[in-house]
């Protein structure tokens, strides 16, 4: 444990930004540790990342970090990466978002990066509400959960940010949780190697709105309702569809080859430069 | 500098056109863009010729992510630029906006149709030029040129990439369906004629840096994502490091910092074009394409001996105040010819402080000005 918080403090910018506006016992910490981790673990230089995000309690991760850090306007991560990572594809490219962010306002950008197959590895927290603006109901609300704009349960469907990414043409898609920490890591860093658009989404526990709105406990609690409902891909093949009712799926859910978009670009120089024939 | 392109011989060429190659001449490495009358060409053209050079072109889902891709690729380095109409000029405020916060250079060319909404897409209109100061919430200081012959879509075009790049801003370019469609006989400078501004790089050792440094140019070197500085750019207020503040000396430091930027550097920034003014008595104050039709109507009413001449604003904003508070001192009459209802008119009133007859005379049905009707006009208001 002394020795993750070790690591993970040569990546904080500990002397400028600290306290963080995260609540104690959020799981928002605990991705940022892990996506850290991966990174350390990876070797890659603090200057060959690039960091993105939105607006949101999740998308205020990159002020703390010590990379390239960009944090951007409510949805538009995504765009704006696009542009970062089109111009200097040398960088490795995080995207930061929450599910308001990234499946409502910005949906759009998120289905067209993935449908791009752009390098860039995007890390979805789903905590399934709008906290940051205090816990309104949000595309990922799951039926008949409360929300403030959902007082009497929400009569919407949920998005899974999973299936939409692969149907976009995502390449990678995973799904962790801030329970599973290790698994989180290692999702992450196979996130960050794959070629083209891959999609972590982060089941996260906010237990200062959503928990409390929808009475589903402490930090704690909220965590033991992941390690209880989270099924392996692998697992789960070996279960009954009965028994996987109430149940997530976790672990890489989808993993194809296609080209990225930054690559095939350089080709189309090459093509207009007259270095290829048409 | 490698000749980008054949700038010798004479050509025809249209208004969008221009504006593409002007970018090229500047050095433009990146643009996105979506599609959208009367624009469309600028990027159709950027897509053929700018990965000739390296470059990169990407249409984007839409026009709020096409002024995010261009900020991205700013902040990483590329000089950066988006062209589109009123429509999607709108989309397009959020992050222009979070261009003037975050400073980031880049450039917007908005080639005007007629609005409100959908409004007229094949259609002239001047009727943007209020947006192009006012359109992002909050308080900044816009830099907007607006050219009138297919030439000046060249130069001014080069001038606004320089612009953006010595200010660390966003700077609009604001054509109209008229000059992007027309097609003209120019020749335009050579590569070694065009002068080419980069932006100010920091040299302190990056402990040292801070992105949005205060300091007495208002203008901070900038470090690009990659080189080692990792610095923050945020939307959100900010102190001179980038990170998110509530503080109010911070908050009214950053604040003066945008405007001073612009203000302090009006003499540098503010460029008229004037013709047969040495003798005039009164003036017509036009941009864009109806400074064409004045021009015309100016040689007009010389021949009758009126002793008229044009004021033409290359920048709209910072709109050139000392010079139009001279110009009431010494006119008895001023005409404001503009494609709106009257927008730009506003702004001549108020540095006019009543001293000289303001008139204007304005056409938004769609159609361009004619000489004729600015003449007719200048005769009853003389
Ligand atoms: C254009 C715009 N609309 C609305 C907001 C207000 N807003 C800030 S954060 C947020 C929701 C964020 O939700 P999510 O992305 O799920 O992040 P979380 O706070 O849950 O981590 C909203 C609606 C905004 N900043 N900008
Ligand atoms: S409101 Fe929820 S998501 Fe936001 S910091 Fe607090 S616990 Fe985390
Ligand atoms: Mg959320």
């Amino acid at each position: 444990m002394e020795q993750m918080t070790q690591v993970t403090h040569r990546y904080l910018r500990t002397k400028k930004k600290f306290p963080s506006v995260w609540c104690s016992g959020c799981g928002i910490g605990i991705v940022f540790g892990a996506i850290i981790r991966a990174v350390d673990n990876l070797k890659l230089g603090k200057d060959q990342i690039a960091m993105v995000s939105g607006i949101g309690c999740s998308s205020r991760m990159p002020v703390y970090a010590d990379f390239n850090t960009l944090h951007t306007t409510h949805g538009r991560a995504l765009a704006f990466a696009t542009g970062v990572k089109l111009a200097k594809p040398e960088l490795h490219v995080i995207v930061i978002t929450g599910d308001g962010d990234g499946l409502a306002i910005g949906g759009n950008h998120f289905i067209h990066s993935a449908r791009r197959n752009i390098g860039i590895t995007t890390i979805l927290l789903n905590n399934n509400t709008y906290a940051m603006t205090g816990g309104q109901y949000s595309p990922c609300t799951p039926f008949d959960k409360f929300g403030t704009t959902a007082p009497f349960g929400n009569v919407e469907r949920s998005f899974d940010p999973c299936d939409l990414a692969k149907g976009s043409g995502a390449v990678f898609v995973a799904r962790g949780t801030t329970y599973h920490v290790i698994q989180l890591q290692k999702l992450v860093e196979k996130a960050i190697m794959k070629r083209g658009f891959s999609l972590v989404e982060v089941v996260c526990h906010c237990s200062t709105i959503y928990g409390r709105l929808n009475r589903e406990g402490t930090a704690v609690k909220m965590m033991e309702w992941q390690r209880d409902h989270a099924v392996s891909i692998q697992a789960a093949q070996r279960m009954s569809p009965e028994k996987l009712r109430d149940k997530f799926l976790t672990g890489v859910l989808w993993d194809i080859e296609f080209p990225e978009y930054c690559e095939e670009y350089e080709k189309v120089i090459k093509r207009a430069q007259g270095k290829v024939n048409l | 500098m490698e000749e980008k392109i054949k700038q010798k011989e004479q050509l025809l060429l249209q208004g969008n056109v221009a504006c593409a190659r002007g970018a090229l001449a500047a050095g433009l490495d990146f643009f996105a863009g979506y599609p959208i009358t009367p624009s469309t060409e600028i990027a159709e053209y950027l897509a053929r010729h700018l990965p000739k050079y390296g470059g990169k072109f990407i249409q984007m889902e839409d026009e709020i992510a096409s002024m995010a891709a261009v900020i991205g690729a700013s902040i990483a380095g590329a000089k950066a630029m988006t062209a589109t109409s009123g429509p999607g000029f709108s989309l397009m405020q959020e992050n222009i906006g979070y261009a003037y916060m975050a400073e980031v250079p880049s450039v917007v060319v908005n080639v005007q149709r007629g609005g409100p909404s959908t409004g007229l897409p094949t259609k002239v209109s001047q009727s943007d030029t209020m947006q192009a100061r006012w359109g992002t919430h909050g308080d900044y200081n816009s830099i907007t040129l607006a050219p009138s012959s297919v030439r000046e879509c060249f130069d001014l075009t080069v001038r606004a990439m320089n612009l953006a790049e010595k200010y660390r801003t966003p700077v609009v370019v604001l054509m109209d369906e008229v000059l992007g469609h027309m097609r003209e006989k120019v020749t335009l400078p050579q590569p070694d004629e065009i002068k080419v501004i980069n932006r100010w790089k920091p040299t302190v050792p990056p402990e040292w840096y801070q992105h949005f440094e205060i300091n007495p140019h208002y203008v901070s070197p900038m470090a690009i994502f990659g080189e080692g500085y990792r610095f923050n750019v945020t939307g959100l207020t900010h102190d001179p490091l980038g990170f998110p503040t509530a503080r109010s000396k911070e908050i009214k430091d950053k604040l003066d910092k945008l405007r001073n930027k612009i203000e302090h550097n009006v003499n540098d920034i503010v460029q008229v074009k004037e013709e047969f003014m040495e003798d005039a008595t009164c003036a017509i104050f036009a941009y864009g394409s109806a400074a064409r039709s004045a021009r015309q109507a100016i040689r007009m009413a010389r021949q009758k001996r009126i002793k008229v001449g044009l004021i033409q604003p290359f920048t709209v904003w910072p709109f050139p105040e000392v010079y139009m508070e001279h110009m009431s001192e010494r006119l008895d009459m001023i005409l404001v010819v503009e494609l709106n209802q009257g927008q730009l008119v506003n702004e001549v009133m108020r540095t006019n402080c009543g001293k000289t007859r303001i008139r204007k005379l304005n056409r938004y049905d769609g159609e361009i000005i004619t000489p004729d009707e600015i003449f007719h006009k200048l005769r009853e208001v003389r």
